[in-house]
């Protein structure tokens, strides 16, 4: 009854959220510079939230998120400038390109350990930029322009929403679990029958996917593609967010894309301090609070309840995420 | 049918030879010891038994069925479970967590129901909870269940290793130290702990152990390893008076010595 009850709360606030937003930018209240950056938190909340998988929760350290961006970017591009066809098959083409990318690099990579998986996957998005920059099909260095401009706020709202709530299920699932285990201890794992290859694939795959996706949001809304925008500072910005909210909490990923998102249009000012700052405050985020601002933790009804008192019911002992 | 039939079992690491030429035959509801000094191959024995590692040469028969080329988790579902010498929890997940993730092999459900929540997720979901709890609470863990492993009490930790291995329904359990680091007491209750679970869950067991008192009143069969090799197999009796068993653990200068 009460998860019922949790869980029309959270659609409620949902719902308020995207109408009150759609009405402002309706309105002209919320100006376009403001429009920009809400399109890019979602962006940013759908690549953080996807690099966790990977990196928090299956504990494999990936470096090669920009290039699935940049899979999903240019594949969905191609659909609709050079082919146009319509967005929706777009969506689908850059996610499988996406995720079959993260099959073929995963499969030989994710053999690899640590440091070495960092550094074979940020090969791999060095790769595919360079290899962009020289296909004249998709523009080259200079860029492939004539996206059409499809994306609107109820497109990245539904996006976000069905993205956090798919990796959600997925983690708070048996196959889920068998990811944690593989993180935790994969020779334990293995003894409990978990195939730790196909899981460490398997999220890798999922991660990929959902990078594409917000490559073709990313794609259709600013509607020019250039490779440079898809180097290693991409992925070491979604990076700091997954760390600055917490390796492994699906809501530490979503506060760490939305603080740094907004820091950084705040820095537009001052973008050759912009790294700076980011370089320094991952610094002291490690230092101070390794674990990122909420650990492990989830944020729910269930936390905003123990700490409030909102709603007065005797709080669930514990919450199974 | 023996459950269990090792024929010549060898493992090399580049010219150190970890296991030469290991036999044994184990038919179901045995429980067998297997000791020896340090580094003799009883753990090397045990990652061969769940293909953490791929023999030099010789074959494991698991019910009929050689294990050669299987991955450890194909090990798992036909049936192998083991606990580890330094214990291997997942420590940062609940206990509950860590016995659910164990049933991976037994009950599952595909991608599609887990993505979008249709009905065999929650089904299936209830019956690995279930099957948890039941398990947990035989081995009175079922107030742990929402404490991270890690921050369980040793023996508490060592329990949880047991009922691990044993969700995930296997046919032959490997016991890899179980009683380190354990006082007497803690040693005694782990002895009756082995003997109920071997009746109660149908099990074919090996332990390896440097708990002489608790090989002695547990196993039937004893067998010694020492540098690689099997030099003794018997009854606890017989293998107390080998000679070649006493010059292994003691060394040959002190069985010289109390000889004269």
């Amino acid at each position: 009854m009460k998860k019922y009850f949790s869980t029309l709360i959270i659609c409620l606030v949902l719902a308020v959220f995207f109408v009150a937003v759609q009405l402002g930018i309706n309105s002209g209240f919320i100006s376009g510079y403001w429009i920009t950056n809400l399109y890019l938190v979602g962006i940013n909340i759908i690549l953080a939230a996807s690099l966790n998988l990977i990196n928090g929760f299956t504990g494999e350290f990936s470096l090669g998120h920009a290039g699935f961006m940049a899979v999903g970017a240019y594949s969905s591009a191609v659909i609709t400038a050079n082919l146009g066809l319509p967005f929706p098959l777009a969506v689908i083409v850059g996610m499988l390109a996406a995720a079959l990318t993260g099959l073929l690099v995963g499969l030989p990579t994710l053999r690899l350990r640590g440091d070495y998986l960092a550094i074979a996957t940020l090969g791999f998005g060095e790769i595919v930029r360079v290899v962009l920059m020289n296909i004249d099909y998709v523009g080259g260095a200079s860029g492939l322009m004539g996206i059409p401009a499809v994306v609107n706020w109820p497109l990245i709202f539904f996006s976000v929403v069905l993205s956090l709530l798919l990796i959600r299920n997925f983690i708070c699932s048996s196959h889920g679990r068998a990811c944690l285990s593989v993180r935790e201890n994969d020779l334990a794992a293995q003894m409990m029958g978990v195939n730790i290859t196909y899981y460490k694939v398997l999220a890798f795959v999922i991660g990929a996917a959902l990078a594409g996706l917000a490559g073709v949001l990313y794609a259709h809304y600013y509607t020019v593609l250039q490779p440079r925008e898809f180097s290693f500072m991409l992925t070491f910005d979604v990076l700091v967010m997954v760390m600055v909210g917490g390796l492994g909490s699906l809501t530490g990923s979503v506060v760490g894309a939305v603080l740094i998102t907004i820091a950084s249009a705040f820095l537009q000012a001052i973008p050759e301090l912009r790294m700076v700052i980011y370089a320094v405050l991952l610094i002291l985020s490690a230092v101070f609070r390794p674990q990122g601002l909420l650990g492990e933790k989830e944020v729910s009804l269930n936390i905003l309840q123990k700490l409030g008192g909102v709603l007065n019911g005797p709080a669930r002992s514990k919450q199974a995420h | 049918m023996a459950l269990l039939e090792v024929n010549k079992l060898t493992k090399a690491f580049g010219g150190l030879v970890a296991l030469n030429n290991f036999v044994l035959k184990m038919e179901k509801g045995e429980l067998v010891g297997l000791i020896g000094p340090n580094g003799a191959g009883k753990t090397t024995v045990f990652n061969l038994l769940t293909g953490l590692y791929q023999p030099t040469s010789g074959n494991i028969v698991f019910e009929g069925r050689d294990l050669r080329g299987k991955h450890p988790h194909q090990i798992t579902k036909m049936g192998i479970a083991r606990t580890f010498q330094n214990i291997r929890l997942f420590g940062n997940l609940s206990v509950l967590d860590n016995v659910k993730i164990a049933h991976q092999v037994v009950i599952n459900y595909g991608l599609i129901p887990a993505f979008f929540r249709i009905p065999p997720f929650y089904r299936r979901e209830a019956e690995i909870e279930e099957s948890a709890l039941k398990l947990m609470e035989i081995f009175d863990l079922k107030k742990y269940a929402h404490e991270k492993a890690k921050n369980l009490p040793y023996g508490e930790q060592r329990r949880l290793e047991i009922t691990r291995a044993l969700a995930t329904k296997p046919k032959l359990l490997l016991l890899d130290e179980p009683a380190a680091g354990m006082n007497p007491q803690e040693t005694h209750d782990l002895l009756e702990l082995i003997k109920w679970i071997r009746d109660e869950f149908d099990l074919t067991i090996i332990l390896i152990e440097h708990d002489m008192s608790l090989v002695m009143s547990l196993c039937e069969r004893v067998l010694v390893l020492d540098y690689g090799s099997l030099i003794a197999e018997g009854t606890p009796q017989e293998i107390q008076q080998n000679p070649r068993v006493i010059e292994a653990y003691l060394g040959d200068e002190e069985v010289a010595a109390w000889e004269e």
